[in-house]
């Protein structure tokens, strides 16, 4: 197994890598194609602006990449939101890989969406994962629910938790800050 | 359903963590990770580390510890004490930090928490505000609670959110050390003058203090030390007491 965080400048990435290696798995970080390429499992994590982030795929190439990978690829976060077909935070494009979109909360409710909330979730990613588990978000943006979503959050609103397509899959949550939970789904995902 | 946070605040000096007493006197209460550790299984929320020496010494960086903690725990923390600069928040969070939090140095040049919410994102952001009554009004502090400003609680507060501070960390000068409660009633003032997350620092002693800024304080965190240090109260029971009543937790 050889797990690749993809590292185009976008955050906390650290995080992600320390809890891959509790799980006793080393990950590489990298903006290079081909080490990409190679990987058995990809992660691409993203804290930060969409627009910004956009741009710096597309200064790297690494927008055209992404889309053509076959292997298990997990977006987290911003992450996830770049692999929709377009956001309103910058008003840019996404990746095009979930039939959706991402738009600011609209509501009396606290912005950002902060702390621990129940997640209902189904499919490969939350085997041995109770119905209503909490996980740890923090997000203005959210992914509007589709077919692609197989994970649902309610804040006001129910929205998309987790969108999966072929090999691609995405949390809104971080599931490397979300406790034993978390541990669980990254540990399902290296496990595809 | 969204749920109340309780954080434990790790007050950190030369590498252990201690609590002031109203913000002077220390007693020494442990190895930093070790207690985070701790409380992660214990089922806390979120860890604050507040380096304390730092404002005082200039000390401008907590790497190290930094890294060991994101190491060692799977919950989110944050990160404050002395921060005054885009690199110091940037290394902190390169080595790990979910959030940090910055306080006096925003007070001196607002524009620090634009720049910061612009480069960083304001989800990492968080603003520390410690304040304390005088003739009625909250008068913000600066360099731990020892500098009274010019500034106001709730002004300030409303002027970091628009710069974009992501949560705000109000600390009570008054409450802090004094194990009698939150400052509830400036507390749910506070959330109805912001749209961010607003955590409750300063006056913990007891079960019912948490419940009562839950409550009456309408606070979305909690966040205490020295109760939870010297073991006066306990996560998983603190939390099923909330429970019980009707505070939705972890």
């Amino acid at each position: 197994m050889k797990v690749v965080i993809i590292d185009y400048g976008a955050g906390n990435i650290q995080s992600i890598r320390f809890a891959l290696e509790r799980l006793g798995a080393a990950a590489v970080l990298s903006h290079d194609a081909d080490e990409i390429r190679q990987a058995s499992h990809v992660i691409f994590p993203g804290v930060g602006e969409a627009s910004s982030a956009m741009k710096k795929l597309y200064d790297t190439g690494l927008n055209a990449v992404i889309p053509t990978l076959k292997q298990p690829v997990l977006g987290i976060c911003l992450g996830m939101q770049l692999m929709c077909n377009t956001s309103e935070e910058g008003d840019t494009e996404g990746l095009g890989i979930f039939d959706t979109e991402v738009v600011l909360f609209n509501t009396n409710l606290n912005v950002p969406h902060m702390g621990w909330n129940t997640v209902d979730g189904s499919g490969k990613l939350f085997s041995d994962i109770s119905q209503n588990s909490h996980f740890y978000l923090v997000h203005s943006y959210y992914a509007n629910c589709c077919n692609d979503t197989n994970a649902t959050c309610t804040y006001e609103l129910p929205f998309s938790a987790a969108l999966a397509r072929d090999n691609f899959y995405g949390t809104q949550f971080h599931p490397e800050k979300s406790g034993a939970v978390g541990a669980q789904l990254l540990q399902n995902f290296l496990n595809l | 359903m969204l749920t109340k946070r309780i954080i434990p605040c790790l007050d950190i000096k030369d590498g252990r963590t201690v609590k002031g007493v109203n913000f002077v006197s220390l007693r020494d209460a442990g190895d930093p990770v070790e207690l985070a550790q701790r409380y992660a299984d214990e089922g806390a929320d979120e860890l604050v580390f507040l380096d304390i020496s730092a404002s005082e010494e200039k000390r401008k960086t907590l790497a190290q510890l930094v890294r060991n903690v994101a190491h060692a725990i799977d919950i989110p923390f944050t990160v404050g004490g002395g921060i005054s600069s885009l690199e110091d928040v940037g290394i902190l969070l390169e080595n790990g930090a979910d959030k940090v939090s910055i306080n006096s140095a925003a007070v001196r040049r607002p524009e620090l928490i634009s720049e910061l919410a612009q480069k960083f994102g304001t989800q990492c952001i968080v603003v520390a505000i410690d304040a304390k009554q005088i003739e009625n009004e909250w008068v913000v502090h600066l360099v731990g609670g020892k500098v009274p400003t010019e500034r106001k609680l709730f002004e300030w507060a409303t002027e970091a959110v628009e710069r974009g501070a992501g949560e705000l960390l109000f600390t009570s000068m008054d409450h802090d050390g004094t194990k009698q409660g939150f400052a509830n009633n400036a507390l749910k003032q506070l959330s109805e003058t912001v749209s961010v997350p607003v955590i409750a620092s300063g006056g913990a002693g007891t079960v019912q203090h948490f419940i009562d800024t839950f409550a009456l304080g309408n606070a979305d965190a909690a966040l205490a030390a020295s109760v939870f240090h010297f073991k006066e109260i306990s996560i998983p029971e603190l939390k099923s007491v909330l429970r019980n009543n009707q505070i939705p937790v972890r």
